[in-house]
């Protein structure tokens, strides 16, 4: 499924000066060097992928390593049918989601109150007051960014894992869904609530006069 | 088409992909209801937000320690040696 708003894959292309061809023969020929290149060019931004998903760098570290260790092993059955980049970023969100899984979790907190109230005659309880300008200059600072990205974290996590898989990690639905093990609707649902709640957290900073 | 139904098509609207039937009245809703107005551009602004800040983070190379690196070469030489 296409969407105006699906660039992440574009995105997670790393120096697209390097050529992936050339790097993958020679990471079939066995090349150290090659091995190195590889890491050395994709393992930072893969880290900040991994620390994202997990909420933490230690964890994120494991992921980083099984996830490329799982990529050795697999190379030999890489045929080529995703640009390289591509594909180890899609290990290391399964690596991820598979360090989410095996965590001994505490009971998920409600996403509701996150969430816009209605009246009873269909409208919403609350008059938003725009945000305007100062939300795109704001966006340009880096404590800004930190903050947005505070927020997410403090999104319930079955929806901020949706919601980075899909907006930030550039899944589309369908592979949301299927790296989730749940349907695609449950996935649209899920992504629609944590947006929604993450404009909540958000409002009281981007709000007017807040910034 | 009242706010809490817009609010169930948001999603798909800002993706495009409200049919045209129900985009028609989605649009209607939105330019005689100024609160929807206001809350889409606030719905599009956090998908914004949430990518810019996130991106800044993945551009983040240096980050990468060392030691890291090399414990995932360490890893690697097995597995290269077997295959080649
Ligand atoms: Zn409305």
């Amino acid at each position: 499924m296409q969407d105006t708003i699906d660039r992440g894959q574009g995105e997670n292309r790393p120096d697209l000066s390097l050529d992936e061809t050339e790097l993958l023969a020679r990471l079939r020929s066995g090349y150290g060097s090659a091995y190195e290149e590889l890491v050395r060019t994709y393992s930072g931004r893969l880290l900040a992928v991994a620390r994202r998903i997990v909420g933490n760098d230690e964890e994120a570290r494991d992921v980083i390593q099984d996830a490329f260790l799982n990529a050795f092993r697999s190379l030999p059955r890489f045929q080529g049918e995703a640009r390289l980049s591509t594909w180890l970023h899609r290990i290391v969100v399964n690596s991820a989601l598979m360090k989410l899984r095996t965590r001994r979790r505490k009971p998920e907190e409600s996403i509701e109150p996150l969430l816009p109230a209605f009246l009873a005659d269909g409208h919403y309880a609350e008059k938003f007051s725009t945000w305007g300008e100062q939300a795109d200059t704001a966006l340009s600072r880096t404590e800004t960014k930190a903050l947005v990205r505070r927020r997410i974290d403090e999104l319930p996590e079955s929806f901020r894992t949706v919601l980075l898989l899909r907006d930030i990690e550039g899944l589309d639905t369908e592979e949301t869904a299927r790296v989730l093990e749940t349907t695609p609707n449950a996935v649209k649902i899920r992504l629609h609530r944590a947006r929604a709640a993450l404009r909540t957290l958000l409002a009281p900073h981007f709000g007017r006069g807040e910034l | 088409m009242k706010c809490r139904e817009c609010d169930e098509f948001l999603a798909d609207y800002v993706s495009g992909e409200l049919a045209a039937d129900v985009l028609a009245t989605f649009e209607l809703h939105l330019s005689r209801c100024r609160n929807c107005r206001t809350y889409v551009e606030q719905y599009r602004l956090t998908i914004a937000a949430g990518k810019t800040a996130c991106e800044a983070a993945k551009e983040a190379k240096g980050d990468m320690p060392e030691e890291l690196i090399q414990a995932i070469l360490a890893a690697a030489r097995p597995v290269r040696d077997h295959s080649s």
